[in-house]
């Protein structure tokens, strides 16, 4: 009779299933503990809302080989500094847009969504917008009327209009400034941003 | 009973069930398929459908048409073979069909609100009615309770049919994965401002449904098919998918850490993603060994040919498609080019087909040799079996095809837009405008035809198949002894 080996039996394998998924779970639920309490809004790495009242540079980071997002001196968004609560009701009406307007359907997100259109992550700070004086007053001009202020660059690509209001025009516009303090790790790679008064 | 005709009565409850769950998924492929090539095409003639049909409508009925068809496919696959496995009938076969047809009809409305709907103001209402704009799971907030209840009503269904009947190494593992499938849609039912956190969660829901929950699910039709088409032995098949399971949860479960790159998470997930998810292909390369071991044991005779050549082609598909063009990407020194670039896309086509799409057609062919009275379908088909192998042609070589060409504007577009140009918009633009990046996204359109028409020769075939077949099929071990 052929006697099946131990390390080839239906009962280890079943055992060693168990307990390799079980361990797995475990570490991931520890390791996921860790992550979100270091991503949570205010901390180092996902900065409080009201980081939209400051400039945001970018700066290289030489230890970690990575450029890394700056809160600066204070640029209140629309010319008003607003506090935590009031920072957060705004970037929740266009974070709340970006979602009801399906900006992932074309566009990434940290990287992540469709491939139809650029990068939102550090939207904000592109230099698509020329300069930091007029950088508001163009997105806004444009998220109203995408259509009639497309930025194609050559291609024929043009953001549909999309019946976005003036008011979550201006959540979308925070929710982006608020996106790009985010300590992504480097990505998108290599990026160059848009040339600030005080840039160091 | 007749043979070659299309008759219900040669069907258990449950199988009756699932032909409803199949029929469902085919007209689901066939809407991925067009909206796929109508997104394709808006990258070469962009004002195709411009403001009427936008990329993003397409691309959000294209990604989750996909995503649907093929939990349809599963769900049908389990209730196909949940009856035999258990050894007794399905408990709550009304209660399945009610679930199976609210559903359906919930998944209508939310197409229909996808196409003519599309978006909706800045309110939290738009996410609960309109769409939650998250990718593959855009379905609106209503809809993903919905959802929840009939997985729920079939999670019910299934357990209790083997806590009724009997347990096997099979349904355990099923049984044990449905948990896991359902339970883990939750952590993509809530709203939050913090992208961050939104994100890591959506990974669970994404990563922990294709790269485990849903590899163990095939992994469990997979040992029932090749039981069921080969005669293969139930223990060397249970033992395999022990090993497989163990190794895909193994890798998989820390895999998740490859998409907490870049979205804020902490840096050590650099070392536990991209080691974990390096490990991930290993369980596939099992798959594929296990797959073509038995077959070859068995000398490729088989009970139904279609659905062998469809098990093959995902075992291949899965390894190629999930495994090689994942790890191509996976560590982060490389993601760091290709994340957000055409090179997911490329990934993303070979993975869900060879993985998912491919095993749900082997199952589509099981279940039509069943309901035309257990027709012959080994070899010598009729007209030599040309629709079949025409179709298993055209659709894997359509999506191999667009794989490339995609992967080519994805290289394009890395170099371009992250190594050279900055990763500003201007230099994604240039990345796009480039003759290559435009070239490939051509190519990927004529292989989206080429795939489109082996889809509709594989209808035709599902249709037709057997109809005219005076034999009936070979039990295994017949077909063992025929090629002995």
């Amino acid at each position: 009779m052929i006697t099946t080996a131990w390390w080839a039996s239906e009962d280890f394998w079943r055992k060693a299933t168990i307990w390799i998924t079980a361990f797995m779970v475990v570490v991931l639920i520890v390791l996921t503990y860790d992550s979100l309490s270091q991503i949570s809004a205010g901390t180092e790495r996902v900065p409080a809302y009201s980081a939209i009242n400051n400039r945001i540079y970018y700066r290289q980071d030489k230890s970690r080989n990575m450029p890394v997002p700056v809160i600066g001196d204070p640029a209140p968004l629309f010319g008003k500094i607003l506090s935590e609560t009031e920072a957060e009701a705004l970037v929740e009406k266009g974070k709340i847009t970006t979602q009801a307007k399906n900006c992932m359907g074309c566009h990434t997100i940290l990287g992540n969504g469709a491939y139809f259109a650029p990068d939102l992550t550090k939207a904000w700070l592109d230099p698509a917008w020329g300069s930091e004086g007029t950088r508001e007053q163009l997105m806004m001009r444009f998220l109203l009327d995408p259509p009639a202020n497309s930025r194609g660059y050559g291609s024929k690509r043009r953001m549909p209009n999309l019946g976005i209001t003036e008011e979550e025009a201006r959540g979308i516009i925070a929710f982006l400034k608020w996106m790009s303090t985010i300590d992504t790790n480097g990505f998108p790679r290599n990026f160059t941003p848009i040339a600030q008064e005080g840039d160091r | 009973m007749k043979l070659g005709v299309l008759d219900s009565s040669n069907l258990t409850g449950g199988q009756q069930l699932a032909v409803k769950y199949y029929t469902v998924a085919v007209v689901l492929f066939g809407a991925q398929i067009l909206f796929g090539l109508f997104a394709g095409l808006q990258f070469l003639a962009p004002e195709f459908g411009y403001n009427v049909l936008d990329f993003s409508v397409n691309r959000m009925v294209h990604v989750n048409a996909m995503i649907v068809w093929m939990l349809y496919g599963f769900i049908g696959a389990i209730y196909w073979l949940v009856e035999e496995e258990a050894g007794t009938e399905l408990v709550g076969l009304k209660l399945g069909n009610l679930a199976f047809w609210v559903l359906t009809a919930a998944v209508t409305v939310v197409v229909l609100v996808y196409l003519f709907v599309q978006t909706g103001p800045g309110e939290i209402e738009s996410i609960w009615f309109i769409n939650e704009g998250r990718e593959y799971i855009e379905a609106p907030r209503w809809a993903d309770i919905g959802i929840v209840v009939c997985l729920l009503v079939f999670f019910y269904n299934v357990a209790a049919t083997f806590m009724k009947g009997k347990w096997s190494g099979i349904s355990g593992v099923l049984v044990f994965d449905l948990v896991a499938v359902a339970g883990l849609y939750l952590a993509g039912m809530f709203y939050t401002t913090n992208v961050s956190v939104e994100q890591y969660w959506w990974w669970w829901v994404i990563h922990l449904w294709v790269e485990a929950t849903w590899e163990v699910l095939i992994g469990c039709i997979m040992a029932w098919g090749l039981i069921k088409t080969l005669g293969a032995s139930r223990k060397i098949v249970t033992t395999w998918l022990y090993i497989e399971v163990a190794l895909m949860l193994g890798a998989g479960i820390l895999g998740l850490g490859h998409h907490y790159f870049w979205i804020g998470t902490p840096e050590y997930w650099f070392t536990v993603g991209g080691f974990f998810s390096a490990l991930e292909p290993v369980p596939l390369v099992a798959m594929v060994v296990h797959a073509v071991y038995d077959s070859g044991v068995h000398r490729f005779k088989n009970t139904n040919h279609p659905a062998l050549a469809w098990l093959i082609a995902h075992a291949f598909g899965n390894f190629f498609g999930a495994g090689v063009f994942g790890f191509m990407h996976t560590l982060p020194q490389v993601n760091l080019y290709t994340h957000g670039t055409q090179w997911s896309s490329s990934h993303g086509h070979f993975a869900f087909f060879g993985a998912y799409a491919t095993i749900n057609i082997a199952m589509f062919y099981i279940a039509l040799q069943k309901w035309r009275g257990n027709v012959y379908m080994s070899a010598g088909l009729a007209d030599n079996g040309w629709k079949w192998k025409w179709a298993l042609g055209l659709l894997n070589m359509g999506v191999v095809g667009m794989t490339m060409a995609l992967l080519v504007s994805g290289y394009e577009q890395a170099f371009v837009e992250r190594a050279l140009g900055g990763s500003t918009w201007a230099a994604y633009f240039a990345a796009q405008n480039s003759v290559w990046f435009i070239q490939g996204m051509l190519w990927r359109e004529i292989f989206g035809l080429m795939t489109a028409a082996g889809f509709g020769l594989l209808v035709w075939d599902l249709v037709t198949i057997g109809r005219t077949e005076t034999r009936s099929m070979l039990i295994p071990a017949e077909a063992a002894k025929a090629a002995a």
